[in-house]
């Protein structure tokens, strides 16, 4: 239906100028589209279109590239031991390819992560779009956008000498090993703040001015209009902010491969170390796996899983996003 | 003059001018704003605590061994010179790679494509998507393709730096279309209305208005190619490298890389190394951010 319209709106202004004021000399004007032929413009615009597909021939890649390996995977373990099993051990001599040990390593260093980013990520953007005057948002962006180019292999190495040996065992005396979930989630969250703090300040900036003064003059305080039209204004937004800090941080490989440990055991607390499944396709790497191996394979089955969770979280991001978009 | 303990108590006889400020002075309002400013001095804090760490520690290795030695079995022989060089050289590789293309992209779904079509539609959703697929599966599909080509050895400056092009490709993507879309129609309109044709008006006109964009956005997404090793990880970057790079099928490692192995030594000394070679990293990123901000302070037209 879209397109069928859209389609038809060339047609319809060129039907339009020839059915305008005729020139003096009688002839109808030219269409303003029927210009000299010019062949090179022809072959600009197919180049660029080409250009734009490759995100489409990316995408059509990553999936070939990850399922190949991965269907040669799951002839060999089946899928249900695959996603249930509580045991990881792909290099020993009874290997055993139960994948839960690494989810409950990643969903603990996400979940310290997103305590950690949600609440300081959303309170810098409620100061940033609510409060700061342009000058001050002039020195704090850029400070956000300094935290977001950190290299995560420095935050990785910041995480585990710092954070763990220093702060965690030293000050703390908290009874924690060489790494942890926590450390590795803690640095993770500070990595995160921009992302959250960065869309939920746009989606907080798009809500139209009148809604705040609608408040005010109802006598509502500046925290009481944050909290009570803005915030829920610009919730869908927020969520989106919300979801892709969930994306970012189970994607995040340097700093969980550094800090986070390389045992896969199940993890049940914050303390203990455990290995992701970023940190595994990481670890795995390192090794020399021959292609076509069932080790290689292993490597694509645990990489198609994280595509796969990432996938989800996106197109649930990019829905909400669009969502706070329409509706202003 | 309204004290604290005034405003708690509002009484009917307050003039109502002192009623806006005395709204935002009691304690909870406070609070908040207190917690507000909080949640962004963690976050200095945080950053500050990192880079007074890393020179702190990196300090007493910061010097021309660092940039002239190979790396060595020894923390006092060792250096990071091949790791300087392929950074430079895979970046370098990375940036022609992609500019152009996401450059044409943008341009394309910004000013050619009809924005209902299901083609263009398929690929600003990807494009989206893309932007936020974890850069390690970029690693495994770069690994794959060198492995369907027949490439024995993949850690070569090509394969590294294609993996790094595909996965900046979406930021200078969408930074480029928001530059593009900054241009006022009118400039167009004007262009188009002296008779010059779209791809003209484009290249003249919109383009030229939105370089100090794109090179934002570009500057900004190359530096997060500096800083990113997972995906060069899986190609095998790890390795012992004693040799320049020179050339796009050499092997190579990049800082990020030098870094990761060194922090995993057991020995203090390269554990300073890494923290050592971090400064020059994070110089080198602020060096590009602070350039990009310049540039778009600077240079950015408000129309």
């Amino acid at each position: 239906m879209l397109a069928d319209t859209t389609a038809s709106k060339p047609e319809a202004l060129t039907t339009a100028s020839t059915g305008g004021p005729t020139t003096p000399s009688g002839h109808p004007p030219r269409s303003l589209f029927a210009g000299r032929a010019r062949p090179g413009e022809a072959v600009i615009k197919l180049v660029l279109r080409l250009a734009a597909a490759v995100a489409i021939v990316t995408t059509i890649g990553i999936l070939i590239a990850l399922l190949v390996p991965a269907i040669g995977f799951f002839r060999e373990v089946p899928v249900f031991e695959f996603l249930f099993g509580d045991r990881w051990a792909p290099r020993f001599a009874d290997a055993s390819f139960g994948v839960l040990p690494l989810v409950t390593a990643t969903a603990w260093t996400t979940a310290i992560a997103l305590l950690v980013a949600v609440p300081l990520g959303l309170g810098a953007a409620i100061l940033l779009s609510e409060y700061a005057r342009p000058g001050l948002r002039k020195v704090l962006k850029p400070i956000l956008e300094i935290l977001a180019g950190v290299p995560t292999v420095v935050y990785g190495f910041f995480a585990l000498q710092f954070i763990q040996a220093t702060v965690l065992r030293e000050w703390l005396q908290l009874d924690t090993g060489a790494f942890s979930v926590l450390a590795a989630g803690l640095v993770m969250g500070i990595m995160i703040i921009p992302t959250v703090a960065s869309i939920s300040e746009d989606a907080m900036s798009a809500v139209p001015m009148s809604l705040r003064q609608g408040s005010a003059a109802l006598g509502a305080n500046r925290m009481q209009t944050s909290l009570r039209v803005v915030f829920p204004a610009a919730l869908s937004g927020i969520m989106a902010a919300v979801v892709l800090g969930i994306s970012r941080a189970v994607g995040e490989t340097m700093i969980v491969a550094i800090a986070a440990g390389n045992q896969a055991r199940i993890v049940t607390g914050p303390l203990e170390q455990g290995q992701t499944m970023t940190g595994f396709i990481a670890n795995a790497a390192l090794g020399d796996s021959r292609v076509g191996s069932l080790e290689y394979d292993t490597l694509y089955a645990v990489g198609l899983l994280l595509f796969a969770i990432t996938l989800l979280v996106n197109f649930i991001s990019i829905r909400l996003v669009r969502r706070f978009r329409q509706a202003y | 003059m309204h004290t604290l303990q005034d405003s708690l108590t509002p009484s009917p006889t307050m003039p109502l001018s002192t009623g806006e400020t005395s709204r935002e002075r009691r304690p909870a309002p406070l609070i908040f704003l207190i917690l507000l400013w909080l949640s962004l001095l963690i976050a200095v804090v945080f950053l500050l605590t990192l880079i007074v760490n890393i020179v702190l520690e990196g300090g007493s290795r910061f010097g021309a061994q660092l940039f002239t030695e190979y790396p060595a079995s020894s923390p006092d022989r060792a250096g990071a010179r091949p790791a300087i060089l392929g950074s430079i050289w895979v970046i370098g590789v990375t940036a022609v790679l992609t500019i152009p293309v996401g450059v044409a992209a943008a341009v394309h779904l910004e000013e050619f494509a009809d924005k209902h079509h299901w083609f263009n539609r398929a690929i600003e959703l990807n494009v989206q998507n893309l932007a936020a697929v974890p850069s390690i599966v970029y690693g495994l599909l770069a690994l794959a393709f060198l492995s369907l080509l027949g490439v024995r050895d993949k850690n070569i400056v090509i394969g590294g730096a294609l993996a790094l092009s595909l996965l900046i490709l979406p930021v200078i993507i969408i930074a480029t279309r928001e530059a593009i879309r900054a241009v006022p129609s009118e400039i167009r309109d004007g262009s188009l209305a002296l008779g010059a044709t779209k791809w003209q008006t484009t290249w003249r006109q919109v383009l030229p208005a939105s370089v100090p964009g794109i090179a934002t956005g570009s500057i900004i997404a190359l530096s997060r190619a500096l800083g990113e090793a997972a995906p060069l990880l899986l190609l095998g970057a790890l390795v012992f490298v004693s040799f320049d790079p020179n050339g796009l099928l050499s092997g190579f490692t990049t800082l990020p890389i030098q870094i990761f192995n060194w922090t995993g030594r057991p020995q203090e000394g390269f554990h300073e190394l890494a923290a050592a070679a971090s400064i020059i990293l994070l110089g080198l990123l602020l060096l590009m951010n602070g350039l990009a901000i310049f540039i778009r302070n600077r240079y950015q037209k408000r129309w």
